[in-house]
């Protein structure tokens, strides 16, 4: 299929990184705001879905030399560390904290364990929906 | 105590640290490094045992999941030391007989993962005080011990044996976890040491038969019991090292130390007397009597086991009489019983061990443990021949040797039985003796034939490929020489033992008699001429004589009666599951999507017909229900506009362009009922599948309407019909009831609980976080799932195309 999609490439280089900007927003702001870890993660593989259709596979590859599936396992094995981790300071399996912090730049901050958690979720999804979209759509060809 | 949870987790960290070690100390010289581990945790553990023996008992409570009764609890007393003190120390001798008897080829690295895994694993079942803890380490022997028998997996009979193996023990496993629930379900604990004390009130709630009929059932799959023992002579294809450990002094002990260990809550009832020791009894004859026809020397050890761990088994059982005695005299006699049951326990370790790593060295140094290619090795082989000897006698049941001693306390606690007055049938009474006696005849038998046919008579001519026969490696004789020692010594200084191991145990399975005089009986050594000295006079008398002329008897083996196995049984039974779950799934695995839907919904419909009118709870209630918007019935419209279009599209891309409306309608309609969480999830799910659609859409075949014949279309007409109506009268009978207080009020406080405002999302990553962790988990396994088969079938397609 040879594509001649100039415009859409151009709007996808921008629109790529504004998606990512949004999920990772939807991501972090979803303690206290709508979003969270799954609906930041499809987020994100939504836009990596997008660059798959505008450029071939092999393009987007070179540009992101990681395989989702090591994502999505990186992603379960935050989810469950985190998990573990509170049972290494004596509280139940899974039990979360916050902190809050003085940063320099963005004044009172709320650092928690559920961050890392939701992180590790948002990571499951982004690899797993792309591997299966990779997965279906390579088979294809 | 935070040792013992220590000795729990040093062999699960070793195991995962044996792959990178195995790196830098390649070769054999890995075992070096996984030996510090049972040598480290024996050391730390014997360091114990005083203040044991002083009454102390070491319980360790770490929170796990709390909210449902589960912690993770250490509880090291007498009854675990013994079992501790078995797994690290025979796994120490065991780790270093395997250094020299594995080859450099073999995947060492591997095998130690696999035996540190099962270590750690054993060590849980006999340290944790919470049953679903025990369970999960239960489990996790099964697991580790299906791996090690499967260790050389190119052989379709390792393969076979570790199934069988596997297939046993978790089906007995799950069983028991029904009994585990069981009692919480009248307790309301998962503690060991609080069920003890609640013993009472289990034994009055109807539960009880059930509940201990299902841990027994664990017990006995676990311990080899009749007729649950099928698995363990074909888990004798692992190597040799990990049959001397696991099959004689360790997995196979799980169960028995299930009994001991449950022996304070279900005792009191006569039924667990009559279960444990007749089942035990039989298995000890059936195993014995078994054990004599084999000609492969670790078979034989097989059988030989199933046969001793029934034995213990039953004394066990005669113990518990105990419970229900009143005077105090005859609770010291059937104390007696449990007493020789831990002695046993471990004499049977100690011999046992060593005859397994005897046969090993006649595999690795002849080639071949076939009985009748063997003999004439004791001058041959010196030092092997005489840990053979030591360790036969003391199986046989005689004098110098500790199983003489232990025999003769089993011989006293059948006879024993006569004074119960529990018992009524009397003729049960005089079977005992007799039973146990003829098992001893027939274990005497099977012990000669290991010494004599092996050690005496003629070399057989050997055969192609057969090497001559030389002493083995010093190196690989020290462990069953240590072993060997150990029969020897336990004979002469017995009480050492009673005092100092069987003693503390003794306290645990006893509770309530804690401290009674006569709960440690002094072992002697010379009892005088009592009965149990005649029967064992007998048991050498009638034995040798078998012995003798056993060529003459043994073809009764081949009668029809006893060539009827189980094994049979289990091969056919297992044969016949394979076949009709083929049938079952031919029949339903159509390939066609529509056939799937269907039987998905027809399940739904039924389940919620069979919910609905079997209950008779048809309640409509909208007096509570908010008036109908305007935009509101706007949007439904939409929807329902969209969705019948769907049924007339004449092209995919318009089904899929209308099924998108459809989603972002539910979408829009969360944003009015103010749920901006969903709409959001709603619109990226929307688009993600839709470009998932459009990716499939470009291959999938032509849209064609489909003539179906027309008693189809009204069954699919049907069924859909139904599924809307199922789900609509669902949907309205949930405004006018609700079985349960609305939860809701409980999340008012969420922010201040969790520290987070939306609400929504506290709920995933808090409170309900073990649900959305393994949802993650879900995802992934399903992710990688949908990647393999998208992936094997593709590579399937390369492979057609290159045969063509």
């Amino acid at each position: 299929m040879k594509k001649n999609d100039v415009i859409l490439q151009t709007v996808t280089k921008i629109v790529f990184f504004i998606i990512l900007t949004f999920g990772v927003e939807l991501f972090l702001s979803g303690h206290n705001n709508p979003g969270g870890g799954f609906i930041g993660g499809l987020v994100l593989s939504s836009a990596f879905v997008l660059l798959y259709l505008v450029y071939d596979i092999e393009t987007v590859h070179r540009g992101t030399p990681f395989d989702f599936k090591r994502v999505a396992a990186l992603g379960v094995l935050l989810a469950v560390s985190t998990g573990v981790l509170s049972v290494l300071f004596g509280e139940p399996f899974l039990s979360q904290t916050t902190w809050l912090v003085e940063l320099p730049v963005f004044g009172e901050t709320e650092l928690g364990t559920m961050t890392i958690f939701e992180a590790g979720v948002a990571l499951t999804v982004l690899g797993v929906v792309v591997t299966i979209i990779l997965g279906i759509s390579e088979d294809v060809e | 105590m935070i040792t013992v949870l220590l000795a729990i987790f040093i062999p699960f960290i070793a195991a995962c640290l044996v792959p990178f070690i195995h790196k830098l100390l390649t070769g054999r010289r890995i075992g070096w490094f996984v030996i510090t581990v049972p040598l480290f945790l024996f050391i730390i553990l014997l360091r114990l045992v005083p203040s044991l023996s002083d009454g102390a008992s070491y319980l360790y409570t770490f929170p796990w999941i709390p909210s449902a009764g589960v912690y993770f609890s250490t509880h090291l007393d007498g009854l675990s030391m013994i079992f501790a003190l078995l797994i690290t120390g025979i796994g120490s001798l065991v780790v270093l007989y395997s250094i020299y008897y594995l080859s450099e080829r073999e995947a060492i690295g591997r095998f130690y993962t696999y035996l540190l895994l099962f270590m750690g694993a054993m060590l849980g079942v006999v340290l944790s005080d919470n049953l679903i803890v025990l369970y999960v380490f239960w489990e996790l022997t099964s697991i580790s011990s299906f791996l090690l028998i499967a260790f050389w997996y190119h052989r379709k009979q390792s393969r076979y044996g570790a199934k069988k193996s596997m297939l046993i023990t978790v089906t007995g496993g799950v069983l028991m976890l029904a009994g585990f629930l069981m009692l919480y379900t009248i307790t309301g604990t998962f503690s060991l040491q609080e069920l003890i004390a609640m013993r009472d009130m289990i034994a009055a709630d109807s539960l009880f038969i059930p509940a201990m009929l299902l841990v027994l059932l664990g017990a006995f799959t676990k311990s080899a019991q009749f007729p649950f023992h099928i698995w363990l002579p074909d888990a004798m294809e692992a190597p040799t090292p990990v049959s001397a450990y696991l099959h004689s002094a360790t997995m196979v002990k799980a169960g028995i130390y299930l009994v001991a260990r449950f022996t304070p809550v279900f005792a009191g009832h006569v039924t667990w007397f009559y279960i444990v020791s007749c089942v035990g009894l039989l298995t000890m004859l059936w195993g014995s009597v078994n054990a004599v026809k084999q000609t492969d020397l670790k078979a034989l050890l097989a059988f030989s086991t199933v046969s001793q761990l029934g034995m213990i088994m039953s004394l066990l059982g005669v113990g518990s009489l105990a419970f229900s005695s009143a005077e105090s005299a005859q609770i010291t006699l059937f104390t007696a019983a449990s007493f020789a049951a831990l002695f046993h326990l471990i004499n049977h370790s100690t011999f046992k061990g060593s005859l397994f790593m005897v046969v090993g060295i006649l595999d690795h140094e002849l080639g071949t443990r076939n009985i009748r290619r063997l003999g004439g090795l004791a001058s041959i082989m010196p030092i092997t021949f005489t840990i053979a000897l030591i360790g036969s006698f003391s199986m046989a049941g005689l004098p110098p040797f500790n199983g003489f001693l232990s025999k003769e306390l089993f011989f006293e606690a059948m006879l024993s039985l006569k004074d119960a007055n529990v018992l009524t049938a009397d003729t049960l009474v005089l079977l005992f003796p007799i039973v146990a006696w003829i098992g001893s005849i027939f274990t005497f038998i099977y012990c000669m034939i290991i010494v004599f046919q092996t050690f005496f008579g003629e070399v057989p001519p050997p055969m192609p490929g057969q090497r001559p026969a030389r002493e083995a490696p010093i190196q690989m004789l020290i462990s069953p020489i240590v072993l060997g020692s150990l029969v020897v010594l336990i004979f002469i200084f017995p009480n050492l033992l009673g005092t100092y191991i069987l003693g503390p145990a003794m306290n645990a399975v006893y509770p309530q008699f804690e401290g009674m005089a006569g709960l440690v009986p002094k072992i002697q050594i010379w009892h005088g001429w009592g009965l149990p000295i005649i029967m064992t006079v007998g048991v050498i008398a009638a034995g040798a004589l078998l012995y003798r002329f056993l060529r003459y008897w043994k073809g009764i083996y081949r009668l029809g009666i006893l060539q009827w196995t189980l094994d049979r049984f289990y091969n056919s039974l297992l044969l016949k599951v394979e076949r009709a779950a083929s049938v079952m799934t031919r029949t339903y695995m159509t390939g066609s999507v529509r056939d799937y839907v269907a039987y998905i919904m027809l399940f739904f419909i039924m389940s919620v017909g069979i919910g609905l009118f079997g209950f008779q709870q048809f309640i409509f209630d909208f007096s509570n229900d908010a008036a109908v918007e305007i935009n509101e019935s706007i949007i439904v419209f939409v929807m329902m506009c969209s969705s019948i279009a769907i049924l007339f599209a004449k092209s995919r891309i318009t089904a899929i362009i209308l099924n998108g409306v459809l989603g972002y309608s539910i979408a829009i309609l969360f944003v009015v009922f103010r749920a901006p969480d969903l709409a959001l999830t709603q619109i990226i799910v929307e688009t993600v599948t839709t470009v998932l659609f459009l990716l499939c859409f470009y291959y999938l075949p032509e849209w064609r309407t489909e003539h179906k014949s027309l008693s189809i279309r009204v069954r699919n007409g049907l069924i859909a019909a139904a599924s809307g109506t199922a789900v609509t009268v669902v949907a309205l009978l949930v405004q006018g009831h609700s079985l349960h207080p609305t939860i809701s009020i409980y999340y008012e406080t969420a922010s201040r609980l969790a520290g987070g405002l939306n609400v929504v999302n506290t709920i995933l990553g808090d409170f309900r976080a073990f649900d959305t962790m393994l949802e993650v988990l879900v995802l992934f396994i399903a992710g990688l799932g949908v990647y393999s088969l998208v992936k094997l079938r593709r590579k399937k397609g390369v492979d057609h195309s290159e045969e063509k």
